[in-house]
């Protein structure tokens, strides 16, 4: 085989692919840099619990109106806010940390969301209907996503320079009070609705792969935020690349040959990481930072 | 107050008569429910596990499901590893009563070993027989015998009913046949989602090809989708199913690039709800034939 036909001939030949690639890229624009932030806030594990706390709005969706993408996606839309909203509010008004807050408020959505299904859907393997698989990525969906990355790449710019102090240091800015906490809001909107463009195409915890593996990777590689911000962008975008190529060539499902690539990328900033990676220590080249 | 009591008494003095007269049977699935229906007739009261558009495949039982179990006398399922939840389900409920498989000594057939190279699930066993009327009459006769040994008193009846359905699937047969036989054999090609259709294909001469493995669990790769609508257009394949039980997105994708139009939506492992267009399954199997038929004419 030569490398044209390995690595884009699938392309040429097949519609679904170009899609799946396209959706791929769009969704690694808006999730790779939010990713990046719940990493640098620590919070990177709110990204589970968000698309978990999804699930149960779509799925009310999907009884009420069916197999509709926009009834879907706009109830994953609306229960991800509502916990959004009621763990952000109860987080200011109580002594209980936020991260409590939101374990709390997803559980009780993701089980009010089992119950409803469970006594109102029917018994269709709700896995296989809420789930998108990347290789059936449409127009309308392709569309959904390039709306959501663009929206999440304007409102990261509108609200970088309070993200990023936030991120550093979130007591500066709660006792500024006003600015960081729309700030806050703002960016854990952006957080549900990256998670919702990306159930439809690959599936929430597909999504969440994409979101959290590259960021986590390119705290490794740089030290200031803009090149992080381009490395987790990159190992995103070439994720989505070679995925689809494995899954294409060695005829393995599309969504964690995705992620899984993702996977390897880490393993190997783990290992090979200028920051931080274990080789370098190991040569005693760690330069020392906090 | 009083007389409300007293009605309650009553009704529930009725309704437990009512159950007494009648033999309380388990079916895992719609369609096995329907058959022991048939079977069974008024001398049967039938509940079903998994309803009407529900898949067998990934079922979740619920305390009810054992309650329900528990109280029945006879419980029937397809058997040939369909049902892999049931087993718990037996254990943990404590069931005492006859367990009878309805697929018991039929001629099975392996998953994917048809003219197809994606099958994701090569060397299984296909437990989706009830979709060849030949087969499900030896459905009714394990069933049957199970009915009677259930319930001895009323065997002549089954026995009787047994005959007479056995009669309508014998039908049943001989019209499908003639319907696929209208279709030129180069045309009796169609693409679903997901391998159920195999003891249909080979009883009738259809070829079935699909994305998925054998069962709605598995994930499809993306060589997979790619050969396939490389396949359907070659062969100018424009039969394209969904079924009742799965997502039709990627088929839409297949058939939207493959220039194939999607001929409708076949039920696989789960009958219609009752307003629905396969209510039982003789009406199932015809409403897949006709569709079937309708998609092939058009490749």
């Amino acid at each position: 085989m030569t490398p044209y036909e390995i690595l884009w001939q699938p392309f040429a030949d097949f519609a679904f692919m170009r899609h799946a690639l396209v959706g791929c890229l769009a969704l690694a624009l808006g999730c790779a840099p939010i990713g990046l932030f719940l990493v640098l806030r620590r919070m990177s594990l709110m990204g589970d619990a968000m698309s978990h706390a999804i699930l149960p709005g779509a799925a009310i969706a999907f009884i009420a109106y069916g197999l509709s993408l926009t009834a879907m996606s706009i109830g994953g839309l609306i229960a991800g806010l509502v916990v959004v909203l009621a763990a952000g509010m109860v987080t200011r008004a109580t002594q209980l940390k936020e991260d409590a807050n939101f374990a709390a408020f997803y559980l009780v959505s993701l089980a009010s969301g089992v119950l409803l299904v469970s006594k109102w859907g029917s018994n269709v393997d709700l896995m296989h209907i809420l789930f998108g698989t990347v290789l059936a990525v449409d127009a309308t969906a392709l569309v959904f996503l390039a709306a959501v990355a663009t929206t999440t790449l304007v409102v990261l710019a509108l609200f970088y320079r309070a993200l990023v102090v936030e991120s550093f240091d979130p007591e500066f800015l709660q006792s500024m009070g006003g600015r960081g906490a729309w700030a806050h809001f703002a960016f854990l909107i952006l957080v549900v609705l990256n998670l919702v463009a990306g159930f439809q195409a690959l599936g929430t915890l597909m999504a969440v792969g994409l979101m959290m593996l590259p960021a986590a990777s390119a705290r490794l590689w740089a030290k200031e935020l803009p090149a992080m911000l381009c490395v987790a962008l990159g190992i995103a975008l070439v994720s989505g690349y070679v995925g689809l190529l494995i899954s294409y060539h060695g005829d393995l499902p599309s969504g964690p040959s995705i992620i899984l690539t993702a996977g390897l990328a880490y393993f190997a900033s783990l290992a090979l990481g200028r920051r931080g990676g274990l080789l370098w220590r190991w040569l005693g080249h760690e330069h020392l930072e906090a | 107050m009083k007389s409300l009591r007293c009605l309650y008494a009553i009704l529930a003095a009725l309704s437990l008569h009512a159950s007494a007269d009648k033999l309380p049977v388990v079916a895992s699935f719609s369609i096995l429910g329907d058959i022991v229906q048939q079977v069974g007739g008024d001398k049967v009261s039938v509940t079903t596990l998994v309803g009407p558009d529900g898949d067998a495949h990934v079922y979740q039982p619920s305390p009810q499901d054992g309650k329900t179990l528990v109280a029945a006398k006879l419980l029937v399922v397809n058997g040939l590893g369909f049902e892999g939840w049931l087993d718990r389900l037996v254990k943990a409920s404590r069931y005492q009563g006859i367990r009878v498989a309805a697929a018991e000594k039929i001629v099975t057939h392996k998953m994917g070993s048809d003219q197809h190279d994606h099958g994701h699930d090569k060397g299984r066993i296909d437990p989706h027989a009830w979709q060849d009327p030949a087969r499900v009459r030896r459905y009714v006769s394990n069933i049957t015998e199970g009915l009677a040994s259930a319930d001895p008193s009323n065997a002549g009846y089954y026995r009787k009913r047994a005959d007479s359905y056995t009669e309508q699937l014998f039908e049943l047969e001989k019209w499908a046949a003639e319907q696929v036989a209208g279709v030129t054999p180069n045309k009796r090609r169609v693409i679903t989602s997901h391998d159920a259709f195999g003891y249909l294909g080979r009883r009738f001469g259809i070829q079935f090809l699909s994305p998925q493995g054998v069962n709605t669990e598995a994930e499809a790769s993306a060589r997979g989708v790619g050969m396939l609508i490389k396949q359907a257009r070659k062969e100018g394949i424009k039969a394209i199913f969904v079924e009742n039980v799965s997502n039709p997105k990627l088929l839409e994708q297949i058939g939207r690039e493959a220039g194939a139009s999607l001929g409708g939506r076949l039920y696989s492992d789960a009958l219609s709800r009752a307003d629905g267009p396969a209510p039982n399954y003789v009406a199932m199997m015809k409403y897949n034939i006709s569709t079937l038929v309708a998609g092939m004419k058009q490749n």
